[in-house]
């Protein structure tokens, strides 16, 4: 094919539908102020997969994943906040802090720790999701220290200023519009979650409703970074050419002298029952039709929660890779090449959330086919495999896919951080890892069929419509729009 | 192929003059197909998979020796491919990869066309997939019905193009810049060239570019120098030699500044500005990359976002990069801004241009510069993927096999006098092309 993913799936459903962090279980990283929660402080383990891991005495997690392929180290930073974490009014204020981050502590001035990592040869970022906030650098291993060094400092001496703030609350606003406001696709994302969740707190972008963004003071973060930036609110990830204990030492000299503070769980906003399909149209200046449509769908952490058999989500997943796992899969053979109803169409589903999600479809109609069109095609193949389980023949590729991932992510030290910072931050635990592989391959062809039954329903669908309007500028109408991406500083 | 960052190099480095870095470096090994395509492998034992990307000179840049007002030629042909080869139809031919676990990519710019293949070493898993991407690559059938199917997609995917400001912009400008010449012409096609097309068309550009003399093969994984001779010779034996693509015309450079201004229903205004750059090889090459780090290659560190974004706030990205191609690719100037703001924004950007080129970069700009270059050259070639990315272009633009070597010293012999000099020389704020797309007030 020649445009693979011309859908906007992944660049949505992936970085956007987001994944979330875990306060609703005390005992895992509720700590006290004094942080005696902790009994075994700092004695270490290694797993299977050669994970270290360490709790420091205030409460912050230590995950080391040693790669010495290369002589490059990653650290990550990882705070459970994120816009899953935000109320009515503040959307957006987990970002604009991860913004503030880079603008100066009591020991540095603004820009100055990007300027002493750039100087190592090093590169840094930051990205905000639903569930998290995180922090990165990538370096040369020889340079971690000045890494764990600075990242500690600004977990707690943070220095917000006015000046800096009333300019970076612009560049704020400019992001929303390049990544939202001026894209078809992620404005109709957007309004497709809000319309999606009733109460949950997912129904909240990223980036924060433009209104909430005019109206950000800096009182709003200060608030923001005392509530939740503490080490027993985070986990520091280092992967790559370190010796973990090395990095043990490092993390207690930095990281280790820092106070924790008196966490509040944020409130559960767990999402009510939907009760019946909800539909929305999204009409701006845009050139081709593009249709959303999402089932709410439970993710690992629910499950755990409520210790129900976490089999569903495995099931899920290889569901999601029989529709969408590859250019054999259901929805590229029979939207795009049989019937060519699609141009493009996709499915995707994200397990690691703090709170139930959606299963996501998405598309785009072929010239002289109709969006509902494409629907109805869709919803074709959902009925299908709800009548039949897929075949032996797809089942064993998806399992092939998924066991051949497992050895392609190792050539990612980056990636792997990111699978260990996501897991323990929604509060699953990173140990999760070890197991993905075995629970999948353990998925059988009924399951797929009956996770399919239960969850695809019609009563529990969200479709959003992108109706595109003209782009001559001759014919002025007045549009608002908003939406909002993970995505950092 | 626009690639925004350049390559550097392995082995030996001498980081911030504090530490010395002793870096494995890693071992380029070169031949030749017997039928003519070169070869670049390199031997990674710590996973146990393989990559293996062909690429040919089949870029768009070729689309005009098919025929007038043909672009998208090139795009069509790389994604035929996989539609149907050697009897087996678009499904088979995916499947046969996912079966083993295998990613298959294809894709096709101005200069380079490409496919590439990523499996698991074990030849179980690997040799049918060797074998996939054999008959893709050279039995392609070209059926009427995909043809016509995937010509209808990418219509499609022109159209998506008209609804973001980044797309026009960028469409514009190297319509403007390169003018005759064939970087002039997108990738995709436009909506007339996609009338224009046929399947004979695919078929001749097929015949004429897919072939070995035209191509370069890069590995990387864990294979001995043996298995990769013989991998390397299997996968291109069935391809005819042919000859290798001829040279691209010259690029004439603007004579005056030009700026055009395309009214869209945007919050914000998108604006490329940019000239004519260098290609490959050019003599200021390591001069120019230098130059740009500090101007605004570099990101946070770079003078556009300090002056544009962290000093006033007024926008979110702001860069600058040269592509250094075949032929000589554009130095680019990218800005995103509010509408009401543009004119303020375009005012910075100017006046920092201007000052750039009169001046020069500091002093501490351009150490700065060289540190994070020097300090950075580990993190370019952390992993397999971006090692056969690079194999491919040291292959493709036949840049010396030390280049990678020799890269952190080619940089680190510049010094303020020669930047100047050639920012000066090359850098013309008088004769930049501007493009907009924006709503005007």
């Amino acid at each position: 094919m020649i445009l693979k993913k011309y859908s906007a799936l992944f660049a949505l459903a992936g970085l956007l539908a987001g994944v979330s962090a875990c306060q609703t279980n005390p005992g895992t990283h509720l700590q006290t102020a004094s942080g005696k929660a902790v009994q075994t402080a700092s004695e270490s383990s290694v797993s299977e997969s050669g994970v270290y891991s360490f709790m420091l005495k205030n409460g912050l997690k230590v995950l080391v994943k040693p790669d010495h392929r290369s002589p490059v180290a990653v650290s990550q930073v990882w705070y459970k906040v994120g816009a899953s974490y935000e109320y009515d009014g503040v959307t957006g204020v987990s970002h604009a802090l991860e913004h503030m981050m880079f603008k100066g502590t009591e020991n540095l001035k603004p820009g100055e720790f990007s300027e002493i990592i750039a100087a190592n040869g090093g590169s840094e970022n930051a990205f905000t999701g639903k569930d998290y906030t995180a922090y990165f650098q990538r370096i040369s291993s020889d340079r971690l220290e000045l890494c764990l060094k600075h990242e500690a400092d600004r977990m707690r001496h943070l220095q917000l200023n006015e000046d800096e703030f009333k300019k970076e609350i612009e560049v704020i606003k400019e992001e929303r519009r390049s990544r939202t406001d001026d894209k078809p696709t992620s404005l109709t994302y957007e309004r497709f979650n809000a319309a999606a969740f009733i109460n949950s707190s997912y129904q909240q972008p990223i980036i924060g409703w433009m209104e909430d963004l005019h109206s950000m003071r800096l009182e709003d973060l200060s608030q923001w970074y005392k509530t939740w930036y503490a080490p027993n609110n985070a986990t520091l990830v280092v992967a790559g050419d370190v010796d973990p204990q090395q990095v043990k030492k490092w993390a207690e000299k930095y990281f280790g002298v820092l106070q924790p503070s008196d966490i509040a769980p944020p409130k559960p906003r767990r999402e009510v029952e939907q009760m019946g399909e909800r539909r929305i149209a999204v009409k701006v200046p845009a050139k081709v039709p593009y249709l959303l449509m999402g089932y709410k769908v439970p993710v690992l952490k629910s499950l755990m929660d409520k210790g129900e058999n976490e089999s569903d989500i495995y099931a899920l997943e290889v569901l999601a890779g029989v529709l969408d796992g590859g250019d054999s899969s259901r929805l590229s053979q029979r939207l795009v090449r049989e019937a060519e109803i699609a141009t493009s169409a996709g499915a995707g589903y994200d397990p690691y959330a703090r709170q139930q999600t959606l299963f996501l479809f998405d598309g785009s109609p072929r010239d002289g086919h109709s969006v509902k069109e494409l629907e109805a095609a869709i919803k074709k193949q959902i009925v299908a495999i709800q009548n039949k389980p897929p075949s032996r023949q797809e089942l064993d590729r998806v399992k092939a896919q998924v066991m051949a991932s497992s050895v392609y992510e190792k050539d990612s030290v980056f990636y792997q951080a990111m699978q260990l910072g996501t897991l323990e931050t929604v509060g699953v635990g990173w140990q999760k890892k070890d197991d993905y592989l075995k629970k999948i391959q353990q998925v059988t062809a009924e399951q797929v069929q009956a996770v399919a039954k239960k969850y695809l329903l019609d009563d529990s669908l969200t479709v959003a419509v992108l109706e595109p309007q003209p782009t001559d500028t001759t014919k002025p109408r007045s549009v608002r729009r908003a939406t909002g991406g993970r995505r950092g500083h | 192929m626009v690639i925004k960052k350049s390559l550097i190099a392995f082995s030996l480095l001498v980081v911030n003059g504090i530490s010395t870095l002793v870096f494995a470096s890693p071992d380029i090994q070169h031949w030749q197909t017997s039928n003519g395509a070169g070869v670049y492998f390199v031997p990674s034992n710590d996973i146990p998979m393989v990559d293996v990307r062909v690429v040919f000179d089949a870029g768009s840049a070729r689309d005009v020796e098919v025929g007038k007002n043909l672009s998208g030629t090139a795009l069509m042909t790389n994604g035929l491919l996989a539609e149907g080869a050697a009897g087996d139809d678009a499904q088979v031919l995916a499947e046969k990869f996912e079966a083993v676990g295998a990613s298959f990519g294809n894709g096709s710019l101005k200069d380079m066309a490409w496919l590439s293949v990523r499996s698991l070493r074990d030849d179980k898993y690997l040799q049918p997939a060797l074998i996939n991407l054999k008959n893709i690559l050279s039995f392609p059938e070209f059926h009427k019905a995909s043809f016509k199917r995937e010509l209808e997609r990418l219509k499609i995917s022109v159209k998506a193009g008209k609804q973001s400001p980044s797309t026009i912009a960028s469409l514009r400008f190297y319509a403007e810049l390169y003018g005759e010449h064939p970087y002039s012409q997108p990738s995709q096609g436009t909506d007339e060239s996609l009338k224009n097309l046929k399947l004979k068309h695919l078929k001749a550009f097929y015949k004429q570019f897919y072939v070995a003399k035209n191509a370069v093969v890069s590995i990387v994984g864990q294979l001995t120098t043996e298995e990769a001779k013989k991998m390397a010779e299997d996968l291109l034996a069935d391809l005819s030699s042919g000859q290798r693509a001829k040279k691209l015309p010259a690029v004439k450079e603007l004579s005056e500044s030009k700026t055009i201004h395309i009214d869209f229903p945007s919050r914000q205004s998108s604006v490329l500005m940019g000239q004519v750059g260098m290609a490959r090889g050019d003599a200021d090459y390591y001069a120019l990359y230098l130059a740009n780090h500090a101007f605004g290659g570099s990101g946070f560190g770079s003078r556009l976002m300090h002056e544009v974004r962290e000093k006033r706030g007024l926008a979110y990205s702001t860069y600058s990069y040269f592509s250094p191609m075949h032929a000589p690719g554009p130095f680019m100037i990218g800005l995103k801004t509010r509408n009401d703001q543009l004119d303020e924004a375009m005012g910075i950007i100017g006046v920092e241009l201007n000052k750039y080129v009169e001046q020069g970069p500091g002093v501490g700009e351009l150490e700065d510069s060289l540190k994070n270059i020097t300090g950075g050259f580990p993190l370019r070639i952390d992993s397999n993927k971006k090692i056969v990315e690079y194999l491919s272009v040291i292959g493709f633009y036949d840049l010396p096999l030390d280049y990678l070597d020799t890269f952190v010293d080619s940089v680190n012999k510049q010094d303020k006098k020669k930047v100047d000099d050639a920012l000066k020389r090359r850098i013309h704020p008088d004769k930049m092309l501007t493009v907009i797309v924006g709503a005007k007030n």
